[in-house]
């Protein structure tokens, strides 16, 4: 996988083309009993073909709540949707029922977290599967559909699918469910796919397996992957670019390698110091994020990550808390942007994260000691 | 799946025979004979302590309890004579569930001849509030959180607290007696077989009574069931595959809303079919209801112990059935 | 040590719904250099800690019954199938694998939700395993649990005074006036407002009622607190706060830990010692260095190739994964021998005929494998043949000296050393 050099997300490269998803300005209000709350604001990312974008938060961070948009999943009647959604050049966003349909499940799909809530419990897998080809291929036949659905759990690794495709979701293990799914989410050729937390519910082996189907998948098909998760190591793993999100916004977006190896947002720093890792050296520390994430109903003033920001001393009068930081390169060129008043992250996070949360790296050069360890490469 | 039947068709006998062994007993020990009926009735009111004993003596109510019961039982399985006062005596062919007291007719070809009224009041009341109680429900899932829908709930909810028998009698009242209205001028049941019109439309108000006021509860069902079917993953899931929203609300929602419905359903409709007691006296429909209501009143034991019999019997069916339609309903569920 | 929680808004509603903090508060946030003082490095081993649990051959089998009309017991799941070990006291053990492995019912297990089939359970000079359901109730002050789903652990319907309190009512240790008190201390530690005793599980976070649930095992004063999953239904930022106050309590009060997480990098941290299980069986176990830079076994080495790492992903590329193929057997009908026998990429003959005891390969580890070694560098004989007495395929070898394996729970001062094929000590 070839990481690729990100100008500012939402502005087209001059002369080439845009990128398969485009997401603008996006903004999502839902009205509830307690007010109107805003999951997601003033958002914009792209995904090209055959790229892997991960986007990383808790929950509520509205990570979910913005691919949903791009599926046009949400209420029609209640959410209150703003900004540009492009997806192969056709916008999303007010787009007619009947045509958003022939997008979903088609040019774009979408697995999701537990398979055995998504999947029917009434129907067999190959149904489910055969329905997903038949929407979008009307003439086909319930025989070339059974047969498609054969064909893709073959594909994703389900032993004698002739013979599985008759079973009932419950009757298949977690991980053969996760895999029906994304048999599902490709059974259409999918130019996007968006995959919410595909391997939260599941064992480790089982995630493994995963992870290396939906990249052996996405080489096949060279469709763009928008992966959701909350785990810092899958998206280390799968994704090219990487998109930090709190309280609905954007906090740090650029190449997966530079922002996980150079965070310059103090929200990411504490995403990074809250988990260990199974190779870190046992002297770090795990430094978590003070407080709660915060309240849709009840975001606080300027910067909403700052009433459980350790690093607010450094900016100087009352910034954080009255002005809300734009998403803006830092000192690490334009490709990574990060959304904080701090001047200095890169050597904050150097002189002072890094020695407690990675004293190993901290010490020497990253570069060589990973390559001095070649035990654990193996 | 077999032994799954038999398991539950044992179960059920044991039940059948705590229930007729309780209602023997509790007129047996009750507070006055029963044979005090009986004896009222055929000398006329004049029952003195001799006829009386006389009375009780043919009906064998000096004999030990257990002796009587077995009796009892035995009649059923191969039938009995029965003789009541010092004259007549009475064969009872197996199934002999003993004669009425009241019209000296055996207990179970009455019950043979009243079961079609019954039948016919639930399945078409029944009919009638699924086909509408579960659409309504349906559309206001679909609508929840909408002035229609909280209309729709909170008049439903006001309707279904009136009670059943106040509301059949308003009905009949307005319908029959105050507007005249000549399609329902004539409640009661009449053979199907004999005139088909005539069977509708006395049964029609009954129907009307039962179906409105079962859509109700039905609609609240239905509705319940739906807003957390739609709230399902995998609702999303078809969403998410571009399917038709109809295709989605009613192949992926309603399948899955149905099974909790179809449950309560099939109890309903078991209660239905062992009488409905008010249904049938206010529209004057000569069912198996109204019978036990007679019975309890005359204090016709071998009718009251009957009627009793055959609730439990068709509510161990019910029961029985909706499990099996469960099994094939939820491909999760296994019998055993 | 209930400043871990730096932040008074973080578990004080009236602050955060304000909105607009006070200036006051803003004193109250440490900065990162004393946040990061007031967190923890991962736990250390004590080599010379006492146990103060031994767990010793213990197994639970489920009985299975028929679906016919007399429910005959058809066959048993072998949920846990011969585990010995021992936690340290004021120590920390981590019991890792796949779902299914068994290590819930483990812990179960030792809080005697259940009463084991067979084995023993030693904790403080009796047999947890074998005494009455009566004489077990001063013992169960003694040994807490922590539930992983905080949302369903707790009983809705009380607040959380009743809910804390609880087992000082159950077992009358505190006279009933004072009872609020101590709830309040408890709430305290846990690094919950004291003042919140009256409110009910729904007005809390995720992390806030997983503090209420800790509380609640702290009460009785354990000396062992059995910890089932307890930061994986917690959101990324809140697992550190939870984890960082457990190792608080583990220092303060001295409790040992019976840690079970599928997380092998939290358990890293947490437990200076892990065992592995796979279908009902302890496949290895050993000290946090031997585990995870020198494991033997073929099944510890897959799942610590599977852990997604950022620093291996982001600077020296992926590392190969062990691909383990299909899922876990039943446990009803287990393979025979080796249980991993059947995904094992070093599967021989041996290993379907002879069950590989659970060796001492190491000052402090053990490993159940034929073929025992580091990852690449696997003997292509038994290293197991010459102790059990057989040949390579694994059939008995006539006139053999069979040496005795020790089975037992805790480590000897000698060990059979793999590459040289020989008894060693220290």
């Amino acid at each position: 996988m070839t990481v690729t050099t990100q100008t500012s997300p939402s502005v087209v490269p001059p002369g080439g083309e845009e990128p398969f998803l485009v997401v603008d300005d996006l903004t999502v209000r839902f009205p509830t009993e307690d007010g109107l709350i805003t999951a997601v604001s003033e958002l914009s990312y792209s995904v090209g073909l055959g790229e892997t974008l991960g986007i990383v938060g808790e929950s509520g961070s509205g990570k979910s709540v913005s691919s949903m948009a791009v599926l046009g999943l949400h209420d029609a009647r209640t959410a209150q949707i703003t900004g540009s959604i492009r997806v192969g050049g056709t916008e999303v966003i007010g787009l007619g029922e009947s045509r958003m349909r022939k997008l979903r499940g088609n040019q774009v799909s979408m697995i999701f977290q537990d398979a055995l809530a998504a999947l029917h419990p009434f129907y067999k897998v190959g149904g489910q599967l055969a329905e997903a080809y038949l929407v979008h291929h009307p003439s086909a036949s319930k025989r070339d559909a059974r047969r498609k659905a054969v064909e893709m759990l073959d594909r994703v690794g389900i032993p004698q699918p002739d013979r599985r495709v008759d079973d009932f979701p419950h009757q298949f293990s977690g991980g053969m469910r996760q895999r029906a799914m994304i048999a599902m989410g490709l059974i259409n050729d999918p130019s996007l796919l968006i995959a919410d937390e595909p391997t939260t519910a599941l064992d480790v082996t089982v995630q493994a397996q995963i992870l290396d189907l939906l990249q052996d998948l996405q080489r096949e098909f060279n469709s763009a992957v928008i992966i959701i998760t909350h785990d810092l190591g899958v998206i280390a793993e799968m994704a090219d670019d990487v998109l930090v999100m709190y309280a609905g916004r954007a906090v740090e977006y650029g190449p997966a390698r530079e922002i996980l190896t150079h965070p310059e947002m103090p929200y990411t720093w504490g995403l990074l110091s809250s988990v260990p890792d199974v190779t870190s050296d046992t002297s770090a520390r795990l430094i978590p994020i003070p407080g709660n994430p915060p309240s849709l109903l009840s975001m606080p003033s300027g910067c909403s990550f700052h009433p459980r920001c350790a690093h607010r001393d450094k900016v100087p009068g009352d910034l954080c808390t009255t002005t809300v930081p734009d998403l803006a390169p830092g000192g690490r060129g334009p490709g990574h942007l990060k959304r904080c008043h701090l001047a200095n992250p890169d050597e904050v996070y150097e002189a002072e994260v890094l020695p407690e949360i990675a004293p190993d790296v901290a010490a020497g050069d990253p570069g060589t000691d990973v390559a001095a360890r070649p035990d654990e490469e193996s | 799946m077999f032994a799954y039947l038999v398991k539950r068709l044992l179960s059920g006998v044991v039940v059948v025979f705590l229930v007729s062994l309780s209602i023997f007993l509790l007129f047996w020990f009750g507070p006055s004979s029963p044979a005090q009926p009986i004896c009222d009735r055929d000398t006329s009111n004049r029952c003195t302590p001799e006829r009386l004993a006389n009375f009780e003596e043919n009906l064998g109510y000096n004999n030990p309890w257990y002796t009587e019961y077995g009796t009892f039982v035995k009649g059923v399985f191969v039938g009995r004579e029965i003789q009541f006062g010092s004259t007549k005596k009475f064969d009872c062919p197996a199934p002999c569930l003993g004669y009425s007291y009241r019209t000296k007719t055996p207990v179970f070809e009455e019950m043979k001849e009243r079961m079609p009224a019954t039948f016919s009041v639930a399945l078409g009341g029944a009919a009638l509030y699924l086909v509408l109680g579960i659409p309504i429900g349906v559309a206001a899932a679909r609508r929840r959180g909408t002035v229609a829908d909280k209309a729709l709930v909170s008049s439903f909810l006001v309707l279904s607290s009136v009670p059943y028998y106040l509301f059949a009698l308003l009905t009949w009242l307005f319908l029959t007696v105050q507007w005249e209205i000549p399609l329902f001028a004539e409640t009661g049941y009449f053979s199907f077989t004999e005139n088909p019109a005539k069977w509708f439309s006395g049964l029609l108000l009954a129907w009307i009574a039962l179906g409105i006021f079962g859509c109700t509860q039905y609609t609240r069902y239905a509705r319940g069931s739906m807003v957390e079917a739609l709230s399902e993953d995998y609702i999303r899931t078809a969403k998410a595959k571009g399917l038709a929203q109809s295709k989605v609300v009613y192949k992926h929602g309603l399948r899955a809303a149905l099974v909790p419905v179809v449950t309560i359903f099939g109890i309903d409709f078991g209660t239905l079919l062992a009488g409905t007691i008010f249904t049938e006296r206010i529209f004057d429909i000569d069912g198996i209801g109204f019978w036990s209501l007679q019975a309890v009143n005359g204090r016709d034991l071998p009718v009251v112990s009957a009627t009793a019999l055959f609730s439990a019997i068709v509510l161990i069916f019910s029961n029985l059935i909706v499990d099996l339609i469960y099994s094939v309903l939820d491909p999760r569920v296994r019998l055993s | 040590m209930s400043d871990l929680n730096v932040d008074p808004g973080a578990d004080n509603p009236e602050v955060t719904e304000g909105g607009e903090l006070q200036d006051g508060a803003k004193d109250t946030r440490l900065p990162f250099e004393e946040l990061a003082r007031s967190t923890h490095t991962a736990n250390v081993l004590d080599p010379t800690a006492e146990p103060v649990l031994e767990v010793d051959n213990l197994k639970m089998y489920f009985p299975l019954k028929s679906g016919g009309l007399f429910r005959r017991t058809v066959g048993h799941v072998q949920a846990v199938d011969g585990v010995s070990f021992q936690v340290p006291k004021g120590g920390a053990l981590g019991l890792v694998g796949e779902s299914g492995c068994g290590k819930s019912t483990t812990g179960r297990l030792i809080t005697r939700l259940y009463k084991p089939t067979a084995g023993a359970l030693r904790f403080g000079g009796i047999d947890m395993a074998t005494v009455s359901n009566k004489e077990m109730k001063p013992l169960r002050r003694e040994v807490q649990m922590i539930f992983q789903d905080p949302y369903t652990s707790l009983n809705p319907r009380q607040n959380v005074g009743a809910i804390v309190g609880a087992p000082l009512a159950v077992h009358k240790v505190v006279p009933k006036d004072k009872i609020l008190g101590r709830v309040q201390e408890l709430l305290e530690v846990v690094g919950l407002n004291p003042e919140h005793y009256n409110r009910y599980p729904n007005e809390f976070s995720g992390g806030q009622r997983q503090r209420i649930g800790i509380a609640r095992a702290l009460t009785l004063n354990p000396k062992l607190l059995v910890a089932d999953e307890p930061v994986s239904a917690l959101d990324v930022s809140i697992q550190a706060q939870v984890i960082n106050l457990l190792q608080d309590l583990q220092r303060e009060f001295d409790i040992a830990f019976l840690f079970i997480a599928h997380d092998l990098a939290v358990v890293r941290h947490f437990c200076p010692e892990v065992a592995v299980m796979y279908l009902g069986k302890i496949v290895e176990i050993a000290d946090r260095e031997s585990i995870y830079s020198h494991a033997h076994h073929p099944y510890t080495q897959a799942l610590l190739s599977a852990v997604p790492d950022i620093k291996q992903a982001t600077l020296g590329g992926r590392r190969e994964r062990i691909r383990l193929e299909g899922d876990v057997p039943s446990p009803i009908n287990p393979p025979s021998g080796c249980h991993f026998r059947t995904r094992c990429p070093l599967a021989q003959e041996i290993c379907a005929r002879v069950e590989p005891p659970l060796l001492q390969i190491g000052p402090r580890h053990k490993v159940a494998c034929h073929f025992a070694g580091e990852l690449g560098h696997h003997p292509a004989e038994p290293v197991t043949a010459p102790l059990l007495g057989v040949d390579r395929q694994g059939s008995p070898v006539g006139g053999a000296t069979v040496g005795t394996v020790p089975t037992g729970p805790g480590y000897d001062d000698t060990w059979y050393d793999v590459k040289s094929k020989q008894m060693v000590s220290a």
